[in-house]
């Protein structure tokens, strides 16, 4: 293969990042603009064809030191200090065109969530070699047919035709397997992962995790991968450096980051997860009882919910647990009334819940209350803390003014926020903050049940904990029934009393969490365990080699 | 209250223009050196110290006339866009919660209004109905509403589907509440931008009325039917018909940059506290 301009390629490490200063301006409310600095002092090294691994929660500024690699600064960041040596080079002494030939061709980039990146009007195929051919790397019909080869290793199906197809007609997984195989078709030295399987579900990131480790092992790519996912990271890198704040907090082999981490942060990275929860018997008539529920989309043509019962003891935790698809959120939907069931019926509290919502008594309403996966859209914007979590104590009990102010400060008390908060819109909490608000929001309705719908998928495992022991805090103290909808195994053990596995709309496995997570299991079940990645090295290979069926969205 | 210094310079421009505008309006009796009918000179007089912009084709004042003109015009153009918006955008809303049934005949009668061209319905009507202050409201108000209706129910349709709004709804809140307080703040912004542009639009479209003969009726003095008494004027290289043109573009401009700012503001998700 001729490629035409050569690729400046000095002695040394790939990549020298030193004393990396990122800053930007924020606006604070009520104070005049001021600087501050999101990465300081950074610096790392990165052999050719080894793999680091960038961790930390959200705004540890993982993400803007892996696309500094690039130099490149996201939405008004600009990179103030320090030096990215790229080859040999410095490259922030680059101009416009300098960087234009450096990125996409030295430098790839694959961005997490794979459906926003695509480009919904073009097929696959054109998106895939367009850099490899706008650089010159490569001729079109070259540039095809590695791509089509790097569709193959990357285990897509159809590798010959899958390149004719628009981004939204194949799968989420499949879909992020195929930027895998846009960033290594120009044949880059680095590629960047930036969180490239955090959106994906448990059984499709093992397939594609998978898939980036052996293409990173043939390729002889270097990469920087971005995770907020330990157990992930230490699948696919050779290093792993933590980061807190912007700045470094620890930075080794991956065997010595998890198995002897000498921080105490990486510390608390590594044993995340770890709640200790008992297991409480069912107790005396349930608090909800779902029989034989089927529910459809369509007017009947797709058919969601296949005759699901389940049933939830006052005080307890129901974990419902299955992949995107499964029916989980419309059995949420269905007890709700926002779905009507087709058939069967919702007993709640010995009453039987009319289906439709508006059918609903005030009371049917507030004492089963929901909060939701994504707690930003779940606030309204425009209004303030104070109103959100007021509204329901208003709403259901009356209370105006003076005392309304004075229930809202107690729930702020309950979950862990201060009275300073009242004030606040949504825009200027964190995401943890704003998941406790919607957690107030519920509990302001003094209900007897909360749905919980994946309300800690979004958020930073240590963040994630702390809602978890919250919620377990809460349902101690008052007594209330969570029926709590996820896809993490982890979280549900952590949690649960009593487990139902869903796939296809039907409730394939269910009993107290004991017995659900003791063998022998079936199929799915199996699946979904062995997909919760490890902290173990070398559990990547042996969970795909050990499983009994593929993921569904394979 | 925004903070005065942080008003862009544009703004200020458009905020002191729409002021003096407003102000000469509301006190029209008092501002205006002669009054609105009163022949005082010539047939179209050169401006001079007594008559600041001339006189106009019956030899009355051109600034008082503009001045009584600019609370006509205003007032009329003002009332027209509060009666589209109010109706537009609650039937708008209505349209996109309520869905269904209503949903349907509401949208489908909004596609049959504006199939018809504006000007011409409203000079059918005009000319069938008797030209009166009101019934031009009236017909300016419902003719615009339909364009509002459009806008309010698609940004409606996209907030309604949003997590928030199902949590209302699940809280069991009326549709009331739904409508005023959790879609229509977040609607505010384009409603607003194209507060503005209807504004000027109603201003323009009465303007065009007048100049047709179906607005304004004289002796009432008003800045489009003042282009039509002083047309002819213009070939013999009289300015009188351009002076009221003038204002009517002047108060286009300003308007548009007040709406400018306030959608700024409004756009905002930190109550106005933390915007560069």
């Amino acid at each position: 293969m001729a490629r035409r301009p050569a690729k400046p390629r000095g002695d040394g490490p790939l990549l020298d990042i030193r004393d990396l200063r990122i800053e930007a301006t924020s606006y604070p409310p009520g104070e005049a603009p001021r600087i501050v600095t999101i990465v300081d002092g950074v610096s790392l090294t990165l052999e050719r064809g080894k793999v680091l691994g960038l961790i930390g929660e959200s705004g540890a500024g993982k993400s803007t030191i892996g696309l500094s690699s690039m130099g490149y600064g996201r939405g008004g960041v600009r990179i103030t200090g320090g030096e990215v040596r790229l080859n040999g080079r410095d490259i922030m002494k680059n101009r416009a065109s300098g960087f234009r030939a450096l990125r996409g061709r030295e430098v790839c980039y694959v961005a997490q969530s794979a459906a926003a990146a695509f480009n919904p009007a073009h097929k696959l195929m054109d998106q895939v070699v367009e850099a490899a051919v706008r650089h010159g790397t490569l001729r079109r019909a070259e540039a095809e047919k590695r791509a089509v080869a790097l569709f193959r290793k990357l285990s897509l199906p159809n590798p010959e035709t899958i390149g004719e197809r628009f981004p939204h007609q194949v799968s989420g997984g499949q879909l992020q397997r195929v930027m895998t195989a846009m960033a290594l078709c120009s044949e880059p030295d680095l590629i960047v992962f930036d969180e490239p399987t955090t959106a994906l579900d448990v059984t499709t990131q093992i397939d594609v995790l998978a898939a980036i480790k052996d293409a990173i092992r043939d390729t002889g790519v270097a990469a920087l991968y971005i995770t907020h996912d330990l157990a992930v990271v230490a699948q696919v890198a050779d290093q792993i450096m933590v980061l807190r704040h912007g700045k470094l907090v620890e930075w080794g082999d991956t065997r010595q980051i998890i198995k002897e981490p000498r921080q105490e942060y990486t510390n608390a990275l590594v044993s995340v997860h770890e709640i200790q929860h008992p297991e409480k018997a069912p107790t005396g008539t349930p608090v909800l009882s779902v029989k034989n529920v089927t529910a459809s989309y369509g007017g009947g043509r797709v058919k969601v919910l296949k005759n699901v019962s389940v049933d939830l003891c006052a005080g307890q935790t129901l974990a419902v647990v299955g992949e995107s698809g499964s029916g989980k959120s419309t059995l949420a939907r269905a007890i709700t009334g926002l779905l009507p069931p087709e058939d069967g019926s919702v007993t709640f509290v010995g009453r039987t819940l009319a289906p439709r919502l508006r059918d609903r008594t005030k009371t049917d309403l507030r004492e089963l209350q929901m909060i939701y996966q994504m707690a930003d859209v779940a606030m309204n914007p425009r209004q303030t803390v104070g109103t959100i979590i007021g509204r329901p104590i208003e709403f259901y009990f009356g209370i105006k003014g003076q005392e309304r102010d004075r229930r809202v400060a107690e729930l702020l008390e309950k979950i862990e926020m201060g009275k300073g908060f009242i004030d606040r819109y949504p825009a200027e909490l964190s995401g943890g903050q704003k998941q406790r608000v919607c957690i107030a929001r519920a509990l302001a309705a003094n209900p007897k049940l909360i749905i919980c719908d994946e309300v800690t998928s979004a958020l930073d495992p240590l963040v994630a904990n702390g809602i978890l022991k919250l919620l377990l805090g809460l349902q101690a103290e008052e007594g209330v029934a969570y029926l709590f909808i996820t896809h993490d195994l982890a979280t549900v053990k952590s949690i649960a009393d009593s487990i139902a596995v869903m796939l296809r709309g039907e409730v394939v496995r269910y009993g107290p969490k004991s017995r659900v997570l003791t063998p022998p299991f079936d199929d799915y079940t199996d699946l979904l365990l062995r997909s919760v990645p490890e902290m173990e090295i070398g559990w990547l290979e042996g969970a795909i080699s050990g499983r009994r069926m593929a993921s569904a969205g394979n | 209250m925004p903070d005065l210094k942080r008003i862009p310079l544009g703004a200020w421009f458009g905020l002191i223009l729409c002021a003096i505008f407003l102000f000469a309006a509301i006190f029209a009796p008092l501002v205006a050196p002669h009054g609105m009918g009163e022949i005082v000179g010539d047939v179209w007089a050169p401006a001079s110290a007594q008559y600041p912009f001339g006189t106009d084709n019956l030899g009355r004042d051109l600034l008082s006339r503009m001045i009584y003109g600019a609370r006509t015009t205003i007032l009329i153009a003002a009332l027209a866009t509060a009666l589209s918006f109010i109706l537009g955008s609650v039937l708008g809303f209505m349209a996109a919660v309520a869905g269904g049934w209503f949903d349907t005949v509401s949208s489908r009668v909004v596609d049959l209004l504006m199939a018809i061209p504006t000007l011409i319905f409203a000079l059918v009507v005009l000319s069938v109905l008797p030209t009166t202050v009101v019934t031009l409201i009236l017909v300016m108000g419902i003719l615009d509403s339909t364009r509002v209706f459009r806008l309010a129910r698609a940004v409606a349709v996209d907030i309604n589907v949003m997590d928030y709004v199902e949590a209302a709804k699940l809280r069991g809140e009326g549709t009331g509440w739904i409508i005023f307080r959790e879609i229509l703040p977040n609607a505010l912004s384009p409603l607003i931008s194209e507060l503005g542009l209807r504004f000027i639009y109603a201003v323009l479209f009465l303007s065009a009325l007048s100049f047709l003969g179906l607005g304004v009726q004289p002796p009432e003095a008003d800045w489009g039917g003042m282009v039509k008494e002083n047309k002819d004027g213009i070939v013999f290289g009289i300015p009188a018909a351009l002076i009221p043109a003038a204002a009517i573009a002047l108060l286009a401009i300003s308007v548009n940059l007040v709406a400018d700012w306030v959608l700024n503001r409004t756009s905002d998700l930190k109550g106005g506290r933390g915007n560069g």
